[in-house]
């Protein structure tokens, strides 16, 4: 049986009390939330914490979606299974539905949650890459107040985060803008395993049908997911068809950083990242003009 | 013979038939599985009990130059820590393996395998246990490895087995089987001849209950009692004996609940043997559990064969012969458990299920720098790689010969009145009437329609594949006088005793892993001696309540141990009819049994039910003269001859050309396994086997790096699949009995994880047709499906 090394545990009671005690113990520490990568890492003794504080307590503050007018704000503590079944969070922005639906299994998504899923920074992770093609905000509070990040700020690295020893993720915020449409699709050996490569993508159609706005967000294809700024400016203004998501698949594969591993080789990644990135653009595009 | 498609299983959901003997029940033992009341060996605890952990290698090949225990023994909650050098002193360093070679209980001189056992820990829980570990110094000086077995036998390779003497390569042995000569003449004047090459991965069987054990030494009484995760525990406590030196009546070995065997709990694994020399010393009991890792890196794994097929023809798809060369990967040490004269195990019947003129094969196996085993994971002794090769070789052939696949095979099939038939490698096939099964196959697929459907969708550009297997196994090991393993002959026992009230126990020398022996053993008696199956209690798996036999594996527990349980219920029936004619006052021969009961013949007014009859047995009054009370027997049980069941599976998948993701789509799996005891039981077993295919053939893989590195080492690493990989089975049967077993069984247990690979596998091929494709090695993930459409297969090792 896998055991992890001694350590010691408190339930968190609120968020200052749990940024006082991240304060106090600093690096040492660690929150927990679903658990799901923290704990088979320290079972593995790859990660060996001497305070764990838990804020699963905390989950009436922080689980929460809130679709509004302009933006949509996401508790932090919100698990996959509450971003899967709600319905206003799958009107305003289908990717995150589309991307609960290939994440893990039920078991992990009862209890895996979304700001657990972006502080794990894992390179093949789904909701960062839905994160980075929704341009989401990720609000993070800490001794000295709250800060708000971008996505590209917010991924340092791969399992590196802009969260400070002493600060905790709170809140994640979707911009809203009119006539929108996004999508998500992952390539998986087996049900429940990392992704190959996924891709994400949003479009925002204009009156005319040409395309305002576009992003596509890659995982699994380099240091951590990415998105593709230059597929942004190669769509806007364009009208939306195949010849377009084929210079964006195009981009696609060029533009990201895979390598080769059991998954799959660099080049099979490459061709991925263009095929997916064209289906999640078309569907991305039907479901705006729908 | 039937043919018959299975029903639903949602038609029979409850148990209200309760049949006395064969026929479709729950199973007896799922009430404490599906309550949580299982009792595995991990649940054993005992007073004092200790707990032990194993440091293993990190690296595949390196020399040990010191290892530093000191600060472990000085950490918190340690009692013993224990190295090779320590173990060398008791002469318990090395082990004998099943194949006889030796294996190292604790690495003295080197590490052979990524994981291999260094020293252990024996703490006051398991967690001091684990942290103690990590402080345990081993100073090493890394070798280059072995990895690759085409690399094995080149001159200059790094000699791994420097512990055997005399041994200057890294050479296991050569084996061949079949005429050489002969072979080779129908090849060169074959109108057809196909080659290819064929790999089959190293697998492992990964069971939910990784391995483990609670050691319990008695120092006054002199006696050890072990609980481990054995699918063999007599012959493991014979072994006990001669390699520990405790007498045999002093050692009791009790398997509990097993949570899956798959072959991988067939082998002694070193600790066993550490828990039991941590108990010896401490004075205490010591439990062993491996983690997940642990059991994935170290323990038992499969198949590891480069094969090279070849098929000879005539132009008109007549097969004549079939020659293999193999190149077999057995780790670092030979630790294949398989019957002594059977170093391939039964890869002899790589001839299929046809009526060929000549074979041959050739085998070469070598040590790596890998861990040892080989046979596992359901493979019936290699004839999981076997069927592999020779299905997927009659696909190559179909393909030369453009000839649809299940023509091709019905054209060649061995005939029933060929039956018993002897292949040209010497293997008796007991019974078969294969045409009735195949044939039902494709009707419950509607073959013709699919291929009709495949044709529409190829001119569409879609990717569509229908594959086809069809397979003989060879279970139920012995006959002793063929098969022993390390001189134990490979029969069982079988003990039935009838009480006062007419209630049973049965007590069977097998080993459920999951199999459903409380069920099928019950039933098996019931059918003999009429006592309902709720009546008839299974004691299986303790040394010490049960007799000798060889155990649960090779799909041999009712091909051996079922006969055997048939065979000791007849002799209690035949002493029952003895009995019931002193009650009835009748002769012997005017008695006749309707199932429970003898009556006069023709006068079914007066009988005795076996119920009666086991009152009187042990009650008051005289019995026939020469009759003792009681109504008890025993036997044991040498079969004369191995069980073949057949079977034929078609398999359906869609691939998706974008991304190359394999979709199984339909899975159609007719089996033959003889006389049906339990059907619901079968169909599990079947599922169950179905499932392994999917995953061997799509995801399985234990890889290595070059340095070595076990790259499966958790099960996010080594995929196995789950129920959204597979589709909902279609099931079928036909009987074919066996002639030389009592009741006509021949065992089921593994033909779906044997026959299932190959028919995915072709059905993926099939449908990468249009890109010219022949072959493909699994396992088949996109990205390796991928390559194949780009004309870039590549085998995975």
């Amino acid at each position: 049986m896998q055991v992890p090394a001694p350590f010691e545990y408190e339930r968190a009671t609120s968020v200052d009390q749990a940024i006082g005690l991240l304060e106090r113990l600093g690096s040492s520490a660690r929150l927990v939330a679903g658990g799901h990568s923290l704990l088979p890492m320290m079972k593995l003794r790859l990660a060996n914490f001497e305070y764990l504080i838990d804020i699963n307590p905390l989950h009436d503050q922080l689980g929460y979606i809130r679709v509004g007018g302009d933006e949509v704000r996401i508790g932090a503590l919100t698990r996959h299974r509450e971003l899967l079944e709600s319905d206003e969070l799958a009107s305003a922005f289908p990717i995150f539905r589309d991307a609960e639906r290939v994440i893990a299994d039920p078991v992990v998504r009862n209890r895996g949650t979304l700001g657990g899923s972006l502080c794990q920074a894992d390179p093949s992770e789904d909701l960062s890459a839905v994160c980075t093609t929704l341009d989401a905000h990720c609000v993070i509070r800490g001794p000295r107040g709250e800060r708000v990040v971008s996505m590209e700020e917010f991924h340092v690295g791969p399992y590196e985060t802009a969260v400070g020893d002493d600060e905790i993720l709170i809140e994640i915020r979707v911009p809203r803008r009119p006539g929108s449409g996004s999508a998500y699709q992952k390539v998986e050996r087996r049900a429940g395993d990392w992704a190959v490569v996924s891709a994400g993508a949003a479009v925002w159609l204009a009156g005319d049908g040409t395309i305002s706005d576009a992003r596509v967000g890659l995982a699994a294809v380099g240091p951590n997911t990415t998105g593709i700024p230059e597929i942004s400016a190669t769509l806007r203004g364009q009208v939306p068809d195949e010849r377009v998501y084929q210079r964006a698949g195009e981009i696609a594969a060029r533009s990201c950083d895979p390598v080769t591993d059991q998954r799959g080789s660099e080049e099979y990644k490459r061709h991925l990242a263009d095929e997916l990135t064209r289906r999640t653009l078309r569907t991305a595009v039907e479901r705006a003009r729908s | 013979m039937t043919a018959v498609q299975e029903p639903k299983f949602s038609e029979f959901h409850d148990n209200d038939q309760k049949p006395v003997g064969f026929g479709r029940m729950l199973r007896k033992e799922d009430p404490r599985f599906i309550r949580g009341r299982g009792r595995y060996t991990d649940d054993i605890q005992l007073p004092g009990m200790l707990h032990l952990a194993i440091l293993r290698s990190p690296f595949a090949h390196a020399r040990i130059l010191s290892v530093d225990t000191s600060a472990a023994e000085a950490s918190p909650g340690v009692k013993l820590v224990v190295t090779g050098a320590m173990l060398a002193e008791k002469g318990l360093a090395w082990m004998p393996t099943l194949s006889n070679d030796v294996q190292a209980v604790l690495a003295t001189d080197k590490v052979r395998f990524q994981g291999q056992e260094v020293a252990f820990v024996v703490a006051d829980d398991r967690y001091h246990a684990r942290d103690a570990l990590e402080l345990i110094d081993v100073e090493y000086e890394v070798l280059e490895p072995v990895i690759d077995a085409r690399r094995a036998l080149e001159p200059d390779a790094p000699l791994i087995r420097d512990d055997l003497q005399d041994k200057r390569n890294n050479h296991v042995f050569d084996w061949e089987t079949g005429d050489e000569a002969a072979t080779e003449a129908v090849f060169a004047s074959a109108d057809v001849v196909v080659r290819e090459d064929i790999v089959y991965p190293r697998v492992h069987p990964a069971p939910m209950e990784t391995c483990g054990a609670v050691a319990d030494f008695d120092a006054v009484e002199g006696k050890l009692k072990l609980w481990s995760t054995t699918q063999a525990p007599h012959a493991h406590r014979t072994l006990y004996a001669i390699v520990a030196g405790i007498p045999e009546h002093k050692i009791q070995v009790i398997s509990p609940d097993i949570g899956g065997g798959f072959g991988n709990k067939v082998p002694i694994y070193p600790g066993y043997v550490c828990a039991i020399v941590g108990s010896i010393l401490t004075g205490k009991p010591v439990k062993w559990m491996e983690d997940r890792s642990e059991n994935l890196i170290s323990t038992g794994f499969a198949r590891d064969y480069i094969m090279r097929g070849e098929i000879a023809a005539t132009r008109d798809g007549r097969i004549l012969a079939i020659r293999t060369n193999v190149l077999a990967d057995h780790g670092a040490f030979n630790g294949t458990a398989a019957p002594v004269k059977y170093p391939a195990g039964f890869f002899g019947v790589f001839t299929g299920s046809y009526d060929l003129q000549a074979a041959y094969c050739k085998m070469t196996a070598v040590y790596t720098n890998k861990a040892p085993g080989g046979v596992a994971y359901a493979c019936s002794f290699r004839i999981t790689e076997a069927v592999y090769l020779v299905e997927r070789i009659v696909d190559c052939l179909a393909d030369e010969l453009n000839m649809d696949p299940a023509a091709l095979r019905i054209k060649n099939f061995i005939q029933p009145d060929q039956f018993p038939y002897e292949t040209k490698t010497g293997w008796v096939y007991d019974s078969g009437n294969y045409e009735p099964t195949m044939r039902l196959a494709m009707d419950i697929a509607g073959y013709a329609e699919l291929r009709k459907e495949q044709e529409e969708k190829r001119a569409r550009g879609e990717l569509m594949g229908i594959g086809i297997s069809f397979f003989t196994e060879a279970v139920g090991a012995g006959p002793r006088k063929h098969m022993d393993i390390l001189g134990l002959g490979m029969a069982d026992g079988c003990e039935l005793r009838v009480h006062p009230t007419g209630k049973a126990v049965v007590r069977l020398s097998v080993q459920t892993q999951g199999q459903g022996h409380e069920t099928t053993f019950a039933q098996i008696v019931a059918e003999e001696i009429g006592i309902p199956p709720a009546d008839i209690e299974v004691v299986h798996g303790d040394t010490d309540q049960t007799p000798f036999g060889l155990g649960t594996y090779g799909s041999r527990s009712t091909p051996v141990s079922g006969a055997a349980a048939a065979l000791v219920a007849r002799k209690v029936r035949d002493k029952a009819q003895l009995i019931a004619s002193g009650m009835l006052e009748v002769s012997v021969a005017d008695l006749e049994w309707v199932k429970g009961a003898f009556q006069v013949k023709g006068d079914p007014g007066k009988s005795v039910t076996i119920q009666d009859i086991a009152f009187r047995a042990h009650g008051a009054g005289d019995l026939p003269e020469g009759v003792e009370g009681g109504l008890e027997a025993q036997i044991c049980y040498n079969p004369s001859n191995l069980t073949y069941p057949h079977g034929a599976y078609i398999c359906v998948v869609d691939i998706d050309p974008g991304t190359a993701q394999v979709k199984v789509r339909r899975f159609i799996a007719v089996d033959d396994c003889g006389t049906r005891i339990n059907p619901m039981i079968i169909e599990g077993q079947v599922h169950g086997g179905l499932t392994d295919g999917v995953g061997m053939a799509l995801m399985e893989m234990i890889a290595f790096d070059e340095d070595g590195n076990c790259l499966g080492a958790s099960l996010m690493d080594y995929l196995i699949p789950t129920s959204l990989e597979v589709p909902d089975w279609e099931t079928g049967y036909t009987v074919t009995p066996s002639p030389h077993h009592p009741i006509g069984a021949k065992g089921v247990g593994e033909s779906a994880t044997v026959g299932s690979p190959p028919a995915i596998v072709n059905a993926v091929v099939d449908a990468l047709k249009p890109f010219g494709i022949r072959h493909a090695d699994m396992p088949l993930t996109p990205s390796r499906v991928w390559d194949a459409m780009r004309g870039r297969a590549t085998p995975p090792i």
